[in-house]
């Protein structure tokens, strides 16, 4: 009875969308508001029969209804519970119903706490994006219903990948899904403004704290899955230019500069064309990366079983919205009023240079990633492209873009004085050299370390120089300091503190990859390695019994310079329901840094294969990612967000003239 | 300046910049392309000793040798043809013998392949899709992936 609820509500879902889709445009087009008023509820009411189906999929998971064809094939009645939740949307039907609960939650969101957006606006927005809602809806219910009955129930489920059975699932694919459908409402206010024909400042002060929300989402969904990967794949790495990663990064990196360009259209009223461009590209790198993983074009992890058909639909709704979405942007962008240039030294000339640089980085991970599958469809060569060609391509660029990182907050709007902006940098840059030479003093040759701390601490310094510079730290008197700095407006801290997670990620990538050290060795108990300052000991072998797995413990004593500093239990776990083997690594932090223990295979004679990492400075990568988004969280709760139209920011806010925003 | 100077200035940055992304693109793509190759594919084309290439196909049941020093030796067919393989490393937990598996590496001139890189990151109903597709290409499909995940999860 559950399954067929959920089922049912669903289809009703459909149906409440197919009238949100029309009704409210048709309303918003001919000036009724009555019709426009239709939006919010039908928003709302969306959502509730999404969430009605939903839940109904929670239930038949957490009861082992394995009458049900998805939980049968992704549910075991001994799982833990945690994990009973978590495989709803490990599985390719499960996860795409979260994905359309997700958009429905955006929806009822714009339509509960929109009520300073215009009523045309806000109706045309709920519309468009409940086009999109009605497309997947159909995709589900045609060819991923994941309430599907068994003919006859078995007894027992077979059991979730094991891979998949891990903390990781129940955070990485909601927060990732969160940021992905984000970016639809987005694309909403996008296609109305096109729609609509008009778009000023107010309409990018609309839009930002939807992308800013989508934004904290991707960045924390992406940190959380590079994290997952670090811990439970047993291989130490946290970045393989994996094709299915990089279906993640490219919306995050056209997002973010979205979030840049949609700054300028705020405060300038410029860029109109293009942040509405990058609005649309930004959700429809979402849809591509949608596309890729769930169509099995790709292999890997995330790749759950597929059939070809769904592909081929996925690709429908892909052409059929990035298409639209393109055709209705050539033909009314031109007929939106231009807005006006501006000096290229300033800070919009900064943002642009920010947007160039975003986009064309994110312009070469996207040929990186499709050009595989272009040449295969075109000439059937089977080819991949590797990790090299990111790091020659998207290194370089993304250097240079962290070099000027520094620079664009601290130029003002209009016009901008970058021999004074440089003069002001000079602290920063003074630090960056000296983390230079200490670099090059205590480890002799790598440049490439030493450069990227270097580019890393001029990044972190330049972004807290103007945190100083705003406070007046160190000149004026304390009391006055901490006033300023409650007075400065959040968004500045936000700024500033996503600029210092962007330098602490890429210190910690600069420690991992240029000081890790790894071993690679066979060992037989009572056998002593050593990496580092580090001994690592094999003291001896353990088995145990899980919920749903059998255990092989191997003990490591790990001594530093001589003395204990404690035990490292990496394990193996069989899966005999799937008779599948994953790696458990042990993990040891000291502060930043971890040490990694992983087991390979264990031979007859009791030699054991063992990877031994140590990674410096590796937590970094993604306690950045956490700042980043933290910063995010902070610009969300700047006031001017929340207000309607743009109103004279009160005098005690005011900082220095040249750092006003011009009005 | 004048508007007209800015714009071209804001062009000239542009193109500026999209010029050196496309020739880091067009150099970066030269160096760190693999091709794949079944094993007949390896066999036949006669793959130039040192260059990269992806192996992929099955692991020939009772084929896999291990040595000291974590090395280990096992054969890839696609049916149709063998070849060697040798390795030094961990295996992916995914590693069996009878299941598909796609390695990176050269050719020795010796004609075994050098692969220092094993990869595994199907689950075990998955098929590598290159490797699946070479079986086909061979004719020794048993249409086994479609049977395990399709046709029995509905009739259990």
């Amino acid at each position: 009875m559950i399954p067929e609820l959920g089922h049912f509500a669903l289809v009703l879902a459909l149906a409440i969308a197919l009238v949100q889709s029309t009704v409210p445009l048709y309303g918003a087009r001919t000036g009724d508001t009555t019709l426009m008023g239709v939006a919010a509820p039908t928003a709302l009411a969306q959502f509730a029969f999404v969430a009605i189906s939903f839940a109904a999929l929670v239930t038949c998971y957490v009861t082992s209804d394995f009458s049900v064809a998805t939980v049968f094939e992704n549910s075991h009645s001994s799982m833990p519970l945690l994990y009973k939740f978590t495989s709803v949307w490990g599985n390719h039907e499960g996860s795409m119903l979260l994905w359309v609960l997700i958009l429905s939650v955006f929806g009822a969101l714009v339509a509960a706490f929109g009520s300073n957006i215009p009523a045309p606006l806000k109706a045309t927005v709920l519309s468009v994006q409940s086009w999109v809602a009605a497309a997947f809806y159909v995709f589900i219910l045609a060819t991923s219903n994941p309430f599907i009955r068994l003919a006859q129930a078995p007894f027992e489920g077979r059991d979730l990948n094991p891979i998949l059975q891990d903390f990781g699932l129940a955070v990485h694919p909601p927060m990732l899904y969160l940021g992905y459908v984000g970016f639809s409402i987005s694309f909403a206010f996008a296609i109305a403004a096109l729609i609509e024909g008009r778009i000023d400042a107010a309409w990018a002060r609309w839009v930002r704290p939807w992308t800013l929300i989508a934004w904290i989402c991707l960045t924390l969904g992406i940190a959380m899955g590079s994290f997952w990967a670090y811990y439970t794949l047993g291989w130490g790495g946290w970045w393989y230019w994996d094709p299915v990663e990089n279906a993640s990064f490219m919306p995050w990196l056209a997002g973010t500069a979205l979030l840049h360009s949609a700054l300028v259209m705020e405060k300038r009223e410029a860029l109109k064309v293009w942040t509405i461009l990058l609005a649309i590209l930004t959700f429809s790198l979402s849809l591509i990366g949608t596309f890729l993983v769930r169509s099995g074009v790709l292999t890997s992890v995330h790749a759950f079983a597929s059939d070809p058909w769904r592909g081929t639909f996925i690709l429908a709704i892909l052409v059929l919205f990035i298409g639209g979405a393109l055709a209705l942007y050539a033909w009314r962008a031109p007929m939106l009023k231009q807005g006006g240039l501006f000096a290229p030294i300033s800070r919009e000339g900064a943002l642009v240079l920010n947007n160039l640089f975003l986009t064309t980085t994110c312009g070469t991970v996207f040929i990186g990633t499709l050009y595989p599958l272009a040449l295969e469809a075109l000439t059937r060569a089977k080819i991949s492209v590797g990790a090299p060609y990111f790091d020659w391509t998207f290194g370089p660029l993304f250097i240079v873009l962290m070099i000027a990182v520094p620079f664009g907050p601290l130029l003002a709007w209009k016009r901008g004085d970058l021999k004074g902006v440089t003069q002001r940098l000079t602290a920063a840059f003074g630090l960056a050299v000296i983390g230079i030479l200490v670099v090059c003093v205590a480890e002799g040759r790598p440049v490439l370390a030493a450069a990227g701390l270097g580019i890393a601490t001029f990044v972190i310094a330049g972004a807290a120089t103007d945190l100083i510079e705003r406070t007046g730290l160190w000149r004026a008197p304390f009391p006055i300091v901490v006033r300023r700095a409650v007075g400065l407006p959040r968004s500045a801290w936000g700024t500033a503190f996503a600029h210092i997670g962007l330098g602490i990620t890429l210190l910690g990538i600069v420690g991992e990859t240029q000081w890790g050290g790894e071993q690679i060795v066979s060992l037989r108990q009572g056998d002593k390695v050593a990496l580092r300052h580090y001994d690592f000991t094999f003291e001896g072998t353990s088995s145990r019994n899980g919920p749903n797995y059998k255990e092989l413990a191997v003990r490591f004593a790990v001594h530093r310079n001589g003395e204990l500093i404690g035990e490292m239990v990496p394990t193996k776990r069989t899966f005999p329901t799937r008779d599948m083997t994953t790696t458990e690594a042990a993990l040891m932090t000291r502060g930043v840094s971890q040490l990694y223990v992983s087991l390979g295979d264990v031979s007859k004679d009791g030699a054991v294969a063992v990877r031994i990492y140590h990674k410096p400075l590796v937590l970094l990568i993604w306690l950045g990612a956490v700042v980043m988004a933290f910063g995010g969280g902070l610009s969300l709760s700047d006031r001017r967000l929340r207000v309607g139209a743009p109103k004279p920011a009160k005098a005690k806010a005011k900082p220095k003239a040249a750092l006003q925003p011009a009005e | 300046m004048t508007r007209k100077q800015r714009r071209l200035g804001l062009i000239v940055a542009c193109m500026g910049i999209l010029g050196i992304a496309v020739g880091l693109v067009l150099f970066a793509l030269r160096g760190s392309i693999v091709f794949f190759n079944s094993p007949t594919d390896l066999v036949e084309k006669h793959v130039a000793p040192g260059t990269r290439v992806r192996l992929g196909g099955l692991v020939v049941p009772g084929s896999i040798v291990k040595g000291q020093n974590l090395t280990v030796h096992f054969q890839v067919t696609d049916g149709n043809k063998a070849v060697d393989v040798n390795y030094q490393g961990i295996l992916p937990d995914l590693f069996k013998e009878g299941q598909g598996v796609v390695t990176e590496g050269v050719v020795d001139p010796g004609g075994t392949f050098r692969a220092d890189t094993v990869l595994a990151k199907h689950d075990e109903r998955y098929m590598p899709r290159e490797v699946a597709e070479a079986l086909k290409k061979e004719g020794h499909w048993k249409d086994d992936y479609a049977n395990k995940t399709g046709a029995a999860t509905r009739t259990p």
